[in-house]
């Protein structure tokens, strides 16, 4: 094995610097202002003060609203994870059971749509779901229903919409644990009796548990972040904790509690990350290991 | 050995398959099958076809200069990342230091960050030092958010990359700088374009943290067109999308090419 770093003598930090420059005067700067904004006091006549209080806090944890919504944005974000992990763990087993040539094909028509402006996937649904749309009309030519589902400016519709935009995430990260899979274990299962279903769930299944749970820790910070579909798609009808900083900070103008609820926002995703890290390491070092 | 040994798929995991797809092409189908409509509401072209919206988008300023201006802002931002991320990449890969962690994971946290927080302190920092419409200020906080990307696919192809080479040009007498222009940055290139390409589409598609700072002067196609789908669905719309979705495939194609497009979307390490 071949030594591939080099003991440093300082060069690492003037390779890094302009990386590092960047960085530091372009997001922790930033970050760090935003925030001392939401420590500000606010005045509806004059904008932000000069003067420091916790009363923003103190508005968001004491306001039933703010309490409402964060709880809506989690309980989307679990609803959406759930959904997703539903869907996208068996799709990856069917793809990984198909012929090479095929698998390519697929992993480009699934994945791609990754690399498509999440307006533009979006834009496409809310065609679909609209009250006139091609989702009802077919519910209602089918007679399925009597009048339009109302999908558009639902929370039904908000789940769907970020469902299609999630589940790429719980596709990859599904097949790079499954690349890791022993195939023999499960043949050991099926010859020494074990139907299908029993070797999927006591052979196949917890062997992928930390790339579902990788997935569905991504899928989840990333539905909680999610800005143009619940937008787009929720309107004012389901207003989530990303939408609602965006009206404090562009309609209403008070910035201060709009940055304190982006602080809010950003800690409880690093503690989701950090937290559920911390479970998985400390659950599935064997599997790693 | 290929993984179909856990099994093969049967009729239900096929219509299973078949539908999934559906559910994934679906939205993506209807936007490109729409904007050929001739009619003036959102329907299908199949009672009559035309490029008039096509026509539409080409006559609509704001949208073409929306256009240009996020085809420059790409540009320009992924080359700035990678011109940051390649000498950071060599850095993490190539030594061991205190620090070295705490690096990394700084310049990966654009990942992490949700772009809305970063859309917030962006436009408070823009408004505390009057950049509020500046271009230049868009790029740079642009290039810090595709960073990743570029750093990502950079450090994919140094780390497994052996170092032969480079310690014999070194031993022959070549500088640093000769080792790495010859021998290194040739060697790393496929993944540093990999990166570039990955990283001019994250920011061409970015709406969410540049929706806080456009000014009418610096819109970005993905926010003129978020501002125009929230009024209305109108199929000029539908066909600013199908360019968009014709102008990824195009660049997913040359991802393919340059790097495979499997460890573009699947990151393996």
């Amino acid at each position: 094995m071949v030594e591939t770093t080099t003991r440093s003598k300082g060069q690492q930090w003037v390779l890094s610097f302009p990386a590092l420059a960047m960085f530091l005067g372009l997001l922790v700067v930033p970050l760090a202002l935003t925030a001392i904004l939401s420590f500000n006091a606010f005045d509806a006549m004059r904008g932000p003060l000069e003067e420091y209080t916790l009363s923003n806090y103190v508005e968001v944890f004491s306001d039933g609203y703010y309490y409402e919504l964060f709880l809506r944005t989690a309980l989307m974000s679990l609803a959406v994870t759930v959904v997703c992990i539903l869907l996208g763990v068996p799709e990856t087993i069917i793809l990984s059971r198909m012929r090479p040539a095929w698998q390519g094909a697929f992993f480009v028509v699934i994945l791609g749509p990754l690399l498509i402006s999440v307006v533009v996937r979006t834009l496409g649904w809310s065609i679909l779901l609209a009250r006139e749309g091609f989702i009802n009309n077919a519910l209602s030519s089918l007679g399925l229903v009597d009048r339009p589902v109302q999908l558009m400016f639902s929370m039904t519709g908000v789940i769907i919409v970020l469902t299609h935009v999630m589940l790429p995430f719980v596709v990859i990260s599904v097949w790079s644990t499954l690349q890791k899979l022993d195939a023999q274990v499960a043949h050991a299962a099926r010859s020494l009796g074990a139907g299908p279903f029993t070797t999927f769930r006591r052979i196949i299944l917890p062997q992928l548990l930390p790339g579902i749970l990788s997935g569905a820790i991504i899928v989840f910070t990333l539905s909680a972040s999610a800005f143009a579909t619940p937008a787009l798609i929720g309107g004012r009808r389901v207003k989530v904790v990303t939408t609602a900083i965006y009206d404090e900070f562009l309609s209403s103008l008070n910035w201060p509690l709009g940055a304190a609820v982006a602080v809010l926002l950003l800690i409880g995703i690093v503690l989701v990350v950090v937290g559920s890290n911390r479970m998985i390491e400390r659950k599935f070092k064997q599997v790693f290991a | 050995m290929s993984n179909r040994s856990i099994g093969q798929n049967g009729p239900t995991a096929l219509v299973f398959h078949t539908l999934f797809t559906a559910f994934i092409v679906a939205p993506l189908l209807v936007i490109i099958l729409v904007s050929f409509s001739d009619k003036g509401y959102i329907s299908m072209p199949f009672d009559g076809a035309s490029l008039r919206w096509y026509q539409a988008m080409l006559e609509a300023p704001e949208l073409m200069s929306a256009f240009w201006l996020s085809v420059w802002l790409g540009l320009g931002s992924a080359t700035l990342a990678t011109a940051v991320s390649v000498p950071a990449a060599i850095a993490i890969a190539r030594y061991r230091f205190i620090g070295r962690d705490a690096l990394t994971a700084l310049l990966l946290s654009p990942l992490m960050v949700p772009h809305v927080v970063l859309g917030v302190a962006f436009l408070r920092f823009f408004s505390l030092m009057g950049w509020t419409g500046s271009f230049t200020a868009l790029l740079l906080v642009h290039a810090l958010i595709v960073v990743p990307y570029s750093l990502r696919l950079t450090l994919g192809a140094i780390i497994g990359l052996d170092r032969d080479a480079e310690l014999a040009a070194r031993s022959l007498g070549a500088s640093r700088w000769i080792s790495f222009r010859r021998i290194l940055f040739p060697l790393i290139l496929p993944g540093v374009v990999g990166g570039w390409v990955l990283a001019f589409i994250q920011s061409f598609d970015e709406v969410t943290m540049t929706v806080f700072i456009a000014t009418p002067g610096t819109t970005t196609l993905p926010v003129a067109l978020y501002h125009r789908v929230a009024l209305l669905t109108d199929p000029v719309t539908t066909a600013v999308s199908t360019v968009m979705i014709v102008g990824t495939m195009a660049m997913m194609f040359i991802l393919d090419r340059v790097v495979g497009l499997d460890k573009v979307l699947i990151g393996k390490k």
